[in-house]
């Protein structure tokens, strides 16, 4: 087990400051840091920057019209806040197949974010709800919508010095989330194909607006099918929509084999669970 | 680094590289091998132990998280530990502990100690101890033995005495450690 120098800075203003004269790996709930210390994946990190006493980074809370969340929240705080659960359910059912207890308990949603895994659970919830990811560092804060935030197979918008402090994600009047997650088993398993779709419409049978298909494990990162979207834009639930929306989002991706699944599978079965979703949003 | 925490209610003082696991600093620091490693990373829950009350795997944290918290390893479970001249009684042996002896929840032996740590965190939560909830509290706890299900009624046997204990009030309780 390689352990490599670690600081644990006891504010923001320190972490930022270390950043900035150095590089190092920022560590939240290591639950994917850790498991890169075995040397085994690539070569592990020179050095570590804790942030887990950084309680600037905690916490859930309504801002206006925003729901906004510390990049230190764990699944289980995303699972036991009334506030997502009343507000975005969508994030829980997320947050609730994210691994296991022993993982929901540390692993953190900032992690999940800067981790970029093409198969990072939470971040087509993220896309298909318009979030956006608020980083920081010594020279200060910004802001990068979602859509712009995972720029290649595991590369992301952040600057070596920049960490991912919270994430606001609006919540708007009318809209419906929905997620859904395809792996092996119920627990501890790596995504095949995970869905997030979102969709403004005040009542079941009006027409769908601003539509967003977030998908993960079907690209080299978390994606959005804006063709399907486009198409899916205006349209009501029916079964014409079903079919023509689950043959589009299969063209419209372009999914690989890999020792999880197959590029077929992961097209037919991303198709069937759209089907499924528009199918019980139109309850036929 | 220079850690401080409370491990099975002895605090300890150790100085240590902040990056070790608290797995390594458990086992090798402080003696405590009945937290297993099996995979040592985060699959096979074999390394589960309670920090601040919550289930982890003591293989993903690195020992700086754990300054300033609290810890319950497998040790901490028996008010007494067995020997070979006095085998386990039902009062040295939590009730948990003790359910896993009368259904033959244990077979080799290398997922049981984390077994008993996701199980007394379910039992500690107080949620009602329906199969499926029992099943989502052991999730990131594998077995290659015993099929889960003699550990499954294991903890539901725990649980039926925790509620009966609880119905005939504080007193009645034989062995409601820790
Ligand atoms: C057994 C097991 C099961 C898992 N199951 C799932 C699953 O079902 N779904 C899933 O999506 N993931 C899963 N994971 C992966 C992992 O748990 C998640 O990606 C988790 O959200 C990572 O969060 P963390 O806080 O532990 O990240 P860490 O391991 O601490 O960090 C992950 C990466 O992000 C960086 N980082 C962390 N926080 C910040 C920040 N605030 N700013 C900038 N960079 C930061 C780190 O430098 C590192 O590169 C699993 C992992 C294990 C070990
Ligand atoms: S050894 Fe920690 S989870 Fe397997
Ligand atoms: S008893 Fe052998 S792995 Fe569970």
């Amino acid at each position: 087990m390689i352990e490599p120098p670690l600081v644990s800075p006891p504010t923001l203003a320190d972490a930022y400051r270390l950043l900035a004269e150095s590089v190092y790996r920022p560590i939240a709930g290591g639950t994917d840091v850790l498991v890169q210390l075995s040397g085994q994946l690539g070569p592990p990190p020179d050095r570590l920057l804790d942030l887990w006493r950084l309680d600037e980074l905690r916490g859930i809370e309504l801002d206006g019209d925003a729901l906004v969340l510390g990049a230190l929240t764990t699944y289980s705080g995303i699972r036991r806040s009334a506030v997502c659960r009343d507000l975005l359910p969508a994030l829980v059912e997320a947050a609730a197949t994210v691994g296991a207890a022993q993982i929901q308990n540390r692993a953190t949603l900032g992690g999940n974010i800067a981790n970029a895994s093409p198969a990072g659970d939470m971040l087509p919830v993220l896309l298909a709800t318009d979030a956006t990811i608020v980083v920081g560092s010594i020279r200060g804060e910004r802001s990068i919508p979602a859509r712009s935030f995972w720029t290649g197979y595991r590369q992301t918008a952040l600057r070596p010095d920049e960490i991912v402090i919270r994430i606001r994600i609006p919540l708007v009047a009318d809209r419906q989330v929905r997620f859904r997650k395809i792996g092996t088993r119920r627990a501890q398993a790596i995504s095949k194909v995970v869905v997030g779709l979102s969709w403004v419409a005040p009542t079941s049978g009006s027409p769908w607006r601003t539509v967003r298909l977030g998908l993960g494990s079907v690209a080299e990162r978390p994606i959005r099918v804006t063709a399907t979207e486009a198409f899916l834009e205006g349209r009501l639930p029916t079964p014409d929509t079903a079919a023509e929306a689950a043959q589009r989002v299969a063209a419209e991706i372009q999914p690989i084999d890999d020792v999880r699944s197959t590029a077929d599978y992961r097209r037919a079965v991303t198709a069937r669970v759209l089907h499924r979703l528009i199918r019980e949003a139109g309850s036929w | 680094m220079t850690v401080r925490f409370v491990v099975n209610d002895d605090p300890v003082e150790l100085t240590v590289p902040g990056a070790r696991r608290l797995l390594d600093v458990l086992r090798e620091e402080l003696g405590l091998t009945g937290t297993k490693e099996g995979c040592g990373e985060g699959e096979c829950g074999a390394c589960t132990v309670l920090l601040d009350g919550e289930v982890v795997d003591a293989c993903l944290v690195p020992i700086s998280q754990v300054d300033g918290h609290t810890v319950q390893t497998v040790e901490g479970l028996a008010a007494r530990r067995p020997s070979v001249d006095r085998p386990a009684a039902p009062d040295d042996l939590n009730q948990l502990q003790w359910a896993f002896l009368e259904t033959g929840g244990a077979q080799c032996g290398i997922c049981t100690p984390g077994m008993l740590m996701a199980g007394q965190a379910f039992l500690a939560s107080g949620a009602p101890a329906t199969d499926a909830a029992i099943r989502e509290a052991i999730a990131g706890n594998l077995c290659r033995c015993t099929g889960y299900t003699k550990i499954i009624e294991a903890i539901a046997l725990a649980a039926t005495r925790r509620d009966q204990a609880e119905s005939l009030g504080p007193t009645s309780d034989h062995a409601g450690r820790p």
